[in-house]
């Protein structure tokens, strides 16, 4: 298992290729939970959520480095996160997304699977 | 070159988000309609993933759609725009949306309306992804218009060192005469912006408005690859 700088055009194939299923998506955002605790300027904010299940009709990523964005089309809705820096290579039935900050911590993590995670 | 449009003609603008059309465009919109002309105001979105709230917050992510549908009814009266038409998209999704979806509605619009001019951003120097995306959609339904059938586009660009790459603005508008409209038009954004200042409360303050406001400046976009 590594994590890969994001290219976007394999990212762009493997979002294509997942498209008009049903999908178990992990969608998550933090600050850390310490952000205001060594800087009291910065708000502390985290949300995820886990295995909720989702089906997308069109999707896709921006193509400028280093920071991504993935869009995707949802018969209701929008699934929408920007900040991507880095794709797990190895698994290739999933879609693993993360963006990771110049310490390596994860900001943001986009996540479909076909199985729940 | 000072910009000529023809009199008594139908413009259209195509912008992303409610505001997008203040700073740098409401004026140049508010001279067009005083000397007879018509404008057609496609909004692809209601901003409704805006993060101004206020402080304390006088709305939410839930009820900001309606906030800045209304705050955007209130500007386009105050430049006395004709015909506003929300199209619909939602708010940062432009670049993923559909582009059969979306370049079909800008097409639509086009050849509904015949505008003897179009305004949108310039793509790739505008900051905003959905600035960008929205930019880029209408160059690409410009191109499948037929050549002889193409208006001028004229487009907003405001990236950082954005006249390094693709030079200064070509055309140039002087709105002095519709300082008011303009305004008007940012102050009918309350939830996006602080008040730049009111005319007619200090000689100082009318001529720095004056300075910063009465000249609108656009890039003229003449290639459509693809097209």
């Amino acid at each position: 298992m590594a994590m890969q700088l994001i290219d976007p055009a394999i990212i762009q194939q493997r979002i294509h290729d997942l498209q008009d299923q049903d999908l178990y998506i992990h969608l998550e955002m933090t600050t850390g939970a310490y952000a205001s605790h060594l800087d009291s300027t910065k708000h502390p904010a985290a949300t995820f959520i886990s295995n909720a299940l989702i089906r997308y009709t069109t999707g896709s990523i921006s193509e400028k480095a280093p920071h991504f964005r993935v869009g995707l089309k949802t018969e209701h809705g929008w699934v929408y996160s920007e900040g991507l820096t880095h794709y797990e290579e190895s698994d290739s039935e999933r879609l693993i997304l993360a963006g990771h900050d110049t310490q390596g911590k994860l900001v943001v993590a986009l996540q479909l699977s076909k199985e729940p995670f | 070159m000072m910009m000529t449009i023809p009199a008594n003609s139908r413009v259209l603008v195509v912008l992303p988000h409610p505001d997008d059309e203040c700073y740098s465009l409401s004026g140049t919109l508010a001279k067009h309609i005083a000397g007879g002309g018509q404008v057609t105001y496609a909004c692809l979105t209601l901003g409704e993933m805006g993060r101004n709230m206020g402080t304390p917050p006088f709305t939410n992510r839930v009820d900001l759609p309606r906030i800045r549908e209304g705050e955007l009814k209130k500007s386009v009266d105050a430049i006395g725009i004709q015909d506003l038409r929300m199209m619909g998209f939602h708010d940062k999704t432009i670049e993923f949306e559909d582009r059969k979806v979306l370049d079909g509605a800008i097409l639509d619009l086009m050849t509904e309306l015949k505008p003897s001019a179009v305004f949108t951003f310039y793509p790739g120097y505008s900051v905003h992804p959905d600035h960008d995306a929205t930019g880029a959609a209408v160059v690409r339904a410009m191109g499948r218009l037929p050549e002889s059938e193409r208006p001028p586009l004229y487009t907003m660009a405001f990236s950082r060192n954005c006249t390094d790459e693709i030079g200064f603005p070509d055309t140039e508008n002087d709105v002095g005469d519709f300082l008011q409209n303009k305004l008007d038009s940012i102050h009918a954004h309350r939830s996006q912006f602080p008040s730049p200042g009111e005319l007619g409360k200090s000689k100082k303050l009318d001529r720095e408005l004056r300075e910063r406001f009465s000249r609108e400046r656009f890039w003229t976009i003449r290639e459509f690859p693809n097209a």
